[in-house]
């Protein structure tokens, strides 16, 4: 089933399957103390740059900053959420702790 | 590889969407294809139809674009009667109410809340005034923007009214230049003040006089790549050329067939021309257009007036800051403008501007950059009468200092790029300001702008205090915040704001206003302006003056209000929201 990620508005929020899923203004928790030293960076979402499907993860590029110390910058792929049989499936992104992967390797 | 958006394009765009949309329209919102929402939503743009943020699906927000901000006598009046019957929606605005005009930082009109199933209706009676949505948004030249006052300004250089108006005609609809690579902001600017704000538009013709041929020819200077957005602000380029009034059309069109040409249009992000100026420079620039746009010999730049700007500017140089206020005109009439209050206005109050413009003036109302309105054409005897109408007790034109230097753009009301609630959020402040500080003697112009997010529609880079909506936590939990910027202004030497205190909790920030101003006061040299103040000053003795703290302002959205379908709905949770909604307004059953 062929899956459609995109990014709209001017990198307002994510698109799947042309419905909004993910959407810039989001509180993450990232497990990246590489971004700007913070333990886990308190990471507010100021425009998705890019989406990508990694088998049924699907990922997101951003641009924000870490609002406990206000680096600002992009950090790697963060998962947003699932696909199950091509529906998206959402993840609960501002409770929980979200991995991120380095490189630019998605899709 | 092109973006999905230029692909879309590529297809179908420009005028032809019209036909797509009207017959949408006709058959309803859910008759469009599940999977071509991106695609249609994306090329309704360009017809002025900006799809609302998430919770609102199926509603829009739809600008009307007014060249140079003129509405015309008659004009006015179908604005507020469309806003009255199709710009209501589900839920009501405690400020402003259910039906309401915005007037926008680029002389536009918005409305929100619109049924695409209202689209035909609407556009009948758009068009039946001469007013249109077409290219209000989306990839194409924008509405043009310029001193609201042209042609009526007693200390005008040249008349840019003209101008102005043959741009909108030749570039409206216009084929070849309808599929840019991004927006295309043109401003055009007659005044000795500044009030086009070209610094800040993709395009910009400023007034100049260049000896052509032994005889002082008034025309314009051409700068190009000015645009805030993005964290990438950037003041236009000189790039030294004059053009006549006669020229102005000719060689906009080869300026905007370079960008046609040569923008990305594998990034978006990096696709406005600002960026294409960053790579090329002014002068390679200037060589491309001769060489291979512009088909005779193009002038070398002429004298300027950018010494006398004053809009904007944050300077005392004797003058105008805003359009507020009665003045006259060359004519010997008047014009009269009105404060407008985070630029939006009820319906009624709408429909009695369109009566007061009429009765008292031609029954044209102008709309300025500062979200404000003015009514032309006053003859001397009926200025008191005209002052003595309700409509300007609210809508004063002599207003506060903190009500008049207020602006602010669309925020998480509407829109999906926000961060926080702005317009009802400014008018919260500018009350309180006005209520509980004094601004230092002298001090009439201060102007604060709010914008949601880093898009800079409010224009935040531009004020004596800018402010941009972030994010911070605060006794642990998440709230909105703001960053405060200082420094900016426009004028003789335009600055952008340094972001000097970040992430301040909403409800402190008038705390923080009030203890710089304080703190201004008591440093104060002479009667510096608040900008002169800031330009002497250093950047970390000036985060030292911000000092945000709480005081007896309350404000009652901290919560992330996008995590809402609307903020101020009773039971605001997105489970709650109705929409998708058909064209009535009665929800749209999700397994329909
Ligand atoms: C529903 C969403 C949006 C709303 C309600 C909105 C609202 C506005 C308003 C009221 C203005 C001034 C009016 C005008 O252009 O005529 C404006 C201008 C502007 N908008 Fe938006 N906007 C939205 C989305 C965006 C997006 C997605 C961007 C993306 C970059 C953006 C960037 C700008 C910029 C940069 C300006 C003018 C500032 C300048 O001079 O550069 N807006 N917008
Ligand atoms: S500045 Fe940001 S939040 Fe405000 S209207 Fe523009 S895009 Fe929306
Ligand atoms: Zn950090």
């Amino acid at each position: 089933m062929s899956v459609s990620l995109r990014v709209l508005d001017d990198g307002a929020w994510v698109s799947v399957n042309d419905a909004r899923e993910v959407s810039v203004s989001e509180l993450w928790r990232l497990d990246d103390p590489s971004f700007c030293g913070c333990e886990l960076p308190d990471f507010v979402v100021e425009n998705v740059l890019d989406v990508g499907a990694d088998g049924r993860t699907v990922s997101a590029k951003v641009y924000g900053q870490c609002i406990a110390c206000g680096h600002a910058g992009v950090p790697g792929w963060v998962p947003v959420g699932r696909l199950r049989e091509g529906e998206f499936v959402d993840i609960d992104r501002e409770r929980v702790v979200l991995p991120v992967r380095r490189g630019d390797d998605s899709e | 590889m092109p973006t999905d958006v230029e692909r879309w394009k590529s297809e179908v765009y420009g005028n032809e969407i019209r036909e797509h949309l009207l017959e949408f329209a006709e058959q309803g919102w859910d008759t469009i294809p599940e999977d071509e929402r991106d695609a249609w939503f994306e090329r309704f743009k360009w017809w002025g139809l900006y799809h609302q943020r998430n919770g609102q699906e199926s509603y829009f927000m739809m600008r009307i674009g007014t060249p140079n901000g003129v509405l015309t006598p008659g004009q006015t009046e179908v604005v507020a009667e469309v806003a009255d019957e199709y710009a209501r929606g589900p839920a009501e605005n405690p400020i402003f109410g259910n039906g309401y005009v915005d007037w926008t930082t680029r002389q536009s009109i918005q409305l929100h809340w619109i049924k695409l199933e209202d689209i035909p209706e609407i556009f009948e009676k758009l068009e039946s005034v001469g007013l249109s949505t077409q290219q209000a948004c989306g990839d194409s030249w924008r509405n043009i923007v310029g001193c609201p006052v042209a042609g009526k300004d007693k200390h005008e250089h040249v008349d840019a009214l003209p101008v102005a108006m043959e741009l909108n005609e030749t570039f409206k609809g216009n084929d070849d230049h309808s599929n840019l690579p991004r927006k295309w902001k043109v401003s055009v600017t007659g005044c000795r003040e500044g009030c086009g704000q070209g610094d800040i538009n993709d395009l910009a013709l400023e007034p100049a006089t260049k000896e052509i041929d032994g005889e002082e020819t008034r025309g314009f200077n051409i700068r190009i790549g000015g645009g805030l957005s993005r964290n990438e602000p950037r003041l236009a380029r000189d790039i030294d050329v004059f053009v006549t009034p006669e020229q102005a059309a000719e060689v906009s069109g080869a300026i905007s067939a370079l960008f046609r040409e040569n923008g990305d249009r594998d990034n978006r992000y990096n696709a406005r021309i600002k960026f294409l100026m960053d790579e090329w420079g002014a002068e390679k620039f200037r060589n491309v257009l001769q060489e291979e746009f512009v088909d005779f010999e193009l002038e070398t730049a002429g004298e300027d007036l950018r010494s006398e700007y004053s809009y904007n500017s944050g300077y005392a140089n004797g003058g105008h800051a805003d359009h507020v206020g009665i003045h006259e005109q060359a004519d010997g009439n008047y014009y009269v403008g009105l404060d407008v209050l985070v630029g939006r206005m009820g319906v009624d109050d709408t429909k009695e501007l369109a009566r007061v413009a009429d009765e008292y003036g031609s029954g044209e109302v102008r709309v300025t950059q500062r979200q404000n309105v003015i009514i032309t054409d006053v003859p001397e005897e009926k200025l008191d009468a005209l002052q003595d109408e309700e409509l300007l007790d609210h809508y004063s034109p002599d207003p506060h200092p903190f009500m008049r230097g207020s602006i602010a753009c669309t925020g998480t009301e509407f829109c999906s790029l926000s961060i926080v609630e702005t317009k009802n959020r400014q008018v919260r402040y500018a009350r309180w300001l006005k209520e509980n500080v004094e601004l230092p003697a002298g001090v009439e112009d201060f102007h604060i702008h709010l914008s949601g997010c880093t898009a800079s529609c409010a224009q935040p880079q531009i004020a004596d205090i800018s402010l941009r909506g972030m994010k911070t936590r605060k006794d642990g939990e998440p709230v909105e915040a703001l960053d405060i910027g200082l420094g900016g202004g426009l004028g003789e030497n335009p600055n952008f704001a340094e972001w000097v205190t970040q992430r301040v909790p909403v409800d402190e920030v008038p705390g923080a206003i009030k203890n710089l101003l304080a703190n201004f006061e008591e440093r104060r040299e002479g009667d510096e302006t608040f900008r002169e103040f800031v330009a002497r000053t250093d950047e970390e003795d000036l985060a030292e003056l911000v000092e945000p703290e709480e005081t007896s302002y309350e404000d009652p959205m901290m919560h992330n209000t996008k995590r809402t379908w609307y903020p101020y709905a009773e039971d605001d949770s997105m489970d709650a929201s109705p929409a998708p909604t058909h064209g009535d307004g009665t929800p749209i059953a999700s397994d329909d």
